[in-house]
């Protein structure tokens, strides 16, 4: 595929369309993330966020619309092309989806033991350094049932970031994080992106600590972009979506509720004659 | 009416396209193995799993089988006084039948219905997805190894079943109701053809491990992510390998011994 050298754009998100179980999730999402930097993608709970990592990744596929990352469609690619594309992205689950049966060190070493024809002594270094980036070297032998939730995600991270990947897609890095732990891998997730050059894309709720290491910001409601820009742009923004949104405001234009009937009505059982 | 046939429709389709994906997987495992050549350790941490740690219930079940056919045949030889036959009796019942069933249904639900949590929880936590993100195939990484093991493990198992209970016999026949030690042994050796009854044996006990390691990574493989999904998954395993071995016997046994 001819690539435009002049296009900066890593991933392009191009009209979106995405329904499951048969309620739409996206109706036309656009939106472009630009090599070499921290773009945070924010939105309330259930709006789609790990939705769209899971459709960037290829493990979805849009009903409509084009995904480009690194100017490959992933959509049309056949399974081991993906598997290459795959190979220079670097995911943080949500779950963290740690291996069980493999302790820390192993955990992380996982992706260079498969993907590299490094010798143990080498990964043995790559791995640690990754884990003292993460705070975690000394907890190499513990098993994943033996962590708290945070130091789990942390061990996601060093595994996700293992082989330097292009790009990196970060789901909640934050979320069970102590404040001490959180600032350091704000300033983390910052750092390796300017460092090794990567594209950091991060789904977060923690408004104030991503905005304050997010080049480009992007708010998706209700199935579509209603704001994108910096992070100074959004919190001076005008719109009461963003404003609610940034603030933390419970009263807004952005539904806390799943869509339900009236709740008087439900709870007279109604709805459900 | 309509909406009977139309259940049983629905019912029949779901199977046939349960059998399409249990018969792509298949393929995509066994394309897959040759990766394995390379990565030995895979298959041995399996081979520990699967068989090995299923060595205790075979052992221990063998030994019983061999010692219940050491009496019952002894009770109905006596009376024809051919209880020197006995050892025939015990080896050729194991050899050509018990040995490989009765191994296949303990291997089912031993080393299958565990075979099936793992890989069903496994996909319940995101693991088997964290894979594929990671550009690892879980059908190489982690069903392929798996599967090989059972598939050498089983025949594996249902020899040491089979020898297991041939001592059972002994013990029983021999040690407490005193047929005579030679006779045992030399009619055992004169009667048990290689070809007819231990390959026959050694055929059966293959195909078992294939069709029961199968259907456990399998059930795995496609169980719902769910709590729920992965125990009926696992109930599945043990109820369809044992179908499918009992059945799967008989023709086996009708195709061998038919004549
Ligand atoms: N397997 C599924 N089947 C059907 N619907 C699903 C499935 N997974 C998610 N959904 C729906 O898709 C919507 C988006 O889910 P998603 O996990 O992408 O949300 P999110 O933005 O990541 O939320 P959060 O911030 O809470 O993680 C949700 O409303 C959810 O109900
Ligand atoms: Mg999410």
């Amino acid at each position: 595929m001819p690539q435009d050298p002049a296009d900066d754009a890593l991933i392009r998100v191009e009209g979106v369309h995405f329904a499951r179980a048969g309620r739409p999730i996206f109706s036309g999402l656009d939106l472009t993330i630009r090599r070499g930097r921290v773009v945070a993608i924010m939105g309330p709970s259930g709006t789609g966020k790990t939705t769209l990592l899971r459709l960037i990744g290829g493990q979805l596929r849009p009903d409509a619309g084009r995904i480009v990352v690194d100017g490959e469609e992933v959509a049309r690619l056949g399974r081991s092309a993906l598997f290459k594309l795959r190979e220079r992205m670097g995911v943080l689950f949500q779950s963290g989806a740690l291996l069980t049966d493999l302790n820390v060190f192993d955990n992380v070493a996982f992706p260079l033991r498969e993907h590299s024809a490094l010798s143990e002594v080498m990964i043995r270094d790559l791995v640690l350094m990754k884990l003292e980036a993460v705070g975690l070297r000394g907890a190499r032998g513990l098993m994943p049932s033996e962590l708290s939730g945070g130091m789990a995600r942390r061990v996601a991270l060093a595994r996700a970031i293992a082989l330097d990947p292009m790009l990196v897609l970060y789901d909640e890095p934050f979320t069970g994080q102590d404040p001490i732990s959180m600032g350091v891998l704000v300033r983390l997730i910052r750092r390796l992106n300017d460092a090794m050059g990567l594209t950091s894309v991060i789904v977060s709720h923690d408004v104030q600590e991503t905005a304050a290491i997010a080049d480009d910001i992007y708010v998706i409601v209700g199935g579509r972009v209603i704001e994108s820009g910096s992070a100074a742009a959004l919190t001076a923004s005008e719109s009461p979506w963003v404003r609610q949104f940034m603030q933390g405001e419970p009263d807004g234009p952005v539904p806390f509720h799943y869509p339900a009937p009236d709740i008087d009505a439900d709870l007279l059982g109604e709805g459900e004659a | 009416m309509t909406l009977w046939l139309e259940a049983l429709g629905r019912w029949g389709l779901g199977v046939f396209q349960r059998l399409g994906r249990g018969h792509l997987f298949l393929f995509r495992i066994l394309a897959g193995l040759p990766t394995l050549l390379s990565r030995p350790r895979l298959l041995v941490t399996q081979l520990h799993a699967v068989g090995v740690l299923s060595l205790v219930i075979i052992v221990v079940s063998g030994l019983f089988v061999g010692m219940v056919l050491g009496l019952q045949g002894y009770n109905t030889l006596v009376d024809f006084g051919a209880e020197e036959s006995l050892g025939v009796v015990v080896a050729l019942s194991l050899v050509r039948e018990l040995g490989p069933v009765v191994a296949a249904l303990l291997f089912a639900g031993r080393a299958g219905s565990a075979l099936t949590a793992e890989i069903g929880l496994m996909k319940a936590t995101e693991q088997l997805a964290g894979m594929e993100m990671m550009a690892v195939d879980p059908l190489h990484r982690v069903i392929g190894p798996r599967f090989l093991a059972g598939f050498i493990a089983m025949p594996l198992l249902a020899a040491i079943f089979s020898a297991v209970g041939v001592f059972g016999g002994y013990f029983v026949g021999v040690g407490l109701l005193g047929v005579d030690d030679g006779a045992f042994w030399s009619q055992m050796q004169a009667k048990v053809d290689l070809y007819e009854d231990v390959y026959n044996g050694v055929i059966k006990s293959v195909v078992f491990g294939f069709v029961a390691t199968w259907i456990a990574v399998f059930e795995g493989y496609d169980a719902p992510p769910t709590a729920e999904g992965v125990s009926r998954a696992t109930t599945r395993t043990v109820v369809h390998s044992a179908l499918a071995v009992l059945g799967l016997d008989f023709v086996l046994t009708a195709l061998m011994f038919g004549e």
